[in-house]
């Protein structure tokens, strides 16, 4: 192998798991990561869109807000509607700067007594210090440090989980609870990253390598790496933070108004909220779409994407091959003018502009559980 | 008698008289992981030893693909770009990229012979 012994790579509890499974592990935001295993990318792609798939992704920040006020601080933070989060839901949603851009994409869960926060791995020290400076006067903060993070995805995690724990069985997507998985105590989340049902398992790090051996016992279950779940997010029509949505994108731009509740348009008060609101009353001048290329060749990110003349019209912000579409497929911005469904583009890849289109997204269904 | 030879890009040259077949070995192609497009040299084109010959895509990125001699593409294989995971089965087989008439054949004799990479792949870990 090539790749840098690099000697300041943090392990997930799951490292030794992860060899011992013949993984190749690279680099990524600090630690050492599984990026496929033998079966290779497009096998557990697949796996995980006929089975079921666990990612280990305990690189992940966790975090616990507490405090009778920590619903409303968390507001102050985010468009998104965490007042009106009920016990036991959860709910997707970004951390805005003041000039509308986004510094990290979260999930909140109203675990009753207090809010789980899963938060990316590259941001999580930033974002922790946000937290601290913002709300940290008002709002008990502690990071979960000692916990590993699990997700099994695909459309038989469902008899998987209710084989371990049958009480999951009665979950709703996008809620959370308690539950004993072969006698540890976790906390789960009907959620996941791939457009697939599934959930997210949060574990005590000293026993996260016994939960995850019981899951890959279980009949339907294979490992998949970090590159599976870049292609099968990618399919689903999901952001990349850092790729797709970062400081210089809004909210509105990126598609991503669903996230911001009734109330909290009416009220605003989250950072960058006028901006935000404005774009959302006059609309973005750019937007977030699903590309199509015509022919075989993946268009990578910052692909320029041109108009019929030649003229740059966006930017490819992910992009790479769909194993269930057996296709290139991309995500990127382009003017407002050509983010129509249909709308023709030219994707610069090595010199040449190479014909492709916008489709709408996802570009798979999504099949989460009703 | 045809004999492989390797460069250090990972790619090998398969002499048969005055041409030569191209391709990845099968570390490159373990390295690539799955592979899902190829763009070849279209037959006439000159290449230069060294020079960018093909492009060889996985899911998660796109790699050149360098000529390990110089001369003129006589063939491309077109099976490979329809079945591009060919690369990942067969990498000194079926998965060859073209065929090179040489225009400088004492260029073979400076890429490295088999134990020469086998000595090679060992450092590289």
């Amino acid at each position: 192998m090539t790749e840098p012994q690099a000697t300041t790579l943090f392990e997930t509890p799951l490292g030794d798991l992860h060899r011992e499974l013949g993984a190749r592990m690279v680099p990524f935001a600090g630690y050492a990561m599984p990026v496929q295993y033998p079966a290779g990318i497009i096998a557990e792609h697949r796996h995980t869109r006929e089975h079921a798939g666990l990612f280990d992704v305990s690189h992940m920040g966790q975090v616990a807000l507490r405090g009778p006020q920590a619903a409303r601080a968390l507001e102050t933070m985010v468009p998104g509607d965490v007042a009106g989060l009920e016990a036991g839901r959860q709910r997707y949603t970004l951390f805005t700067n003041p000039s509308g851009g986004i510094l990290d994409d979260l999930m909140v869960t109203n675990a009753g007594d207090h809010l789980f926060v899963v938060v990316n791995a590259g941001c999580k020290q930033a974002d922790i210090e946000h937290l601290i400076v913002s709300i940290g006067g008002r709002v008990g903060i502690e990071v979960l440090a000692d916990r590993a993070l699990l997700a099994l995805q695909g459309p038989e995690a469902a008899a998987v989980m209710e084989r371990l724990a049958p009480a999951s069985a009665a979950m709703g997507f996008m809620s959370g609870r308690d539950l004993d998985i072969a006698g540890v105590a976790c906390f789960v989340t009907r959620s996941g990253y791939t457009g697939e049902d599934g959930f997210e398992i949060s574990v005590p790090a000293n026993r996260a390598e016994a939960v995850a051996r019981v899951l890959l016992a279980q009949s339907e279950v294979a490992p998949v790496g970090l590159g599976a779940r870049d292609s099968l997010r990618l399919e689903a029509g999901l952001c990349l933070y850092g790729s797709d949505i970062d400081t210089t994108t809004t909210p509105i731009e990126a598609g991503l108004a669903w996230t911001i509740g009734k109330r909290r348009r009416a009220e605003g008060g989250f950072p960058g909220a006028e901006i935000i609101l404005g774009q959302l009353r006059d609309g973005p001048a750019r937007r977030r779409v699903g590309i199509r290329p015509e022919g075989k060749a993946p268009a990578r990110a910052h692909t320029d994407i041109v108009d019929a003349v030649g003229r740059k019209i966006g930017e490819v912000t992910s992009g790479g091959f769909g194993p269930s579409l057996d296709a290139p497929i991309a995500m990127g911005f382009v003017e407002t003018a050509f983010a129509q469904p249909g709308s023709e583009l030219g994707l610069m890849v090595r010199g040449t502009a190479r014909p492709a289109r916008v489709v709408p997204l996802p570009f798979v269904p999504h099949r989460y559980r009703k | 008698m045809s004999e492989m030879r390797y460069t250090k890009d990972h790619e090998w040259l398969r002499v048969e008289g005055q041409t030569a077949t191209v391709g990845i070995t099968d570390y490159a192609q373990t390295q690539l992981g799955d592979v899902v497009y190829v763009e070849l040299p279209e037959p006439g084109v000159i290449l230069a030893k060294g020079g960018e010959a093909a492009v060889v895509e996985s899911v998660k990125a796109a790699s050149e693909v360098y000529s390990p001699a110089s001369g003129e593409v006589t063939q491309a294989n077109q099976a490979l770009v329809e079945r591009p995971g060919a690369i990942n089965t067969d990498a000194t087989g079926e998965g060859w990229f073209y065929k090179i008439r040489l225009t400088e054949p004492a260029q073979v004799a400076e890429l490295m012979d088999q134990a020469t990479y086998d000595a090679y792949l060992a450092e590289l870990g």
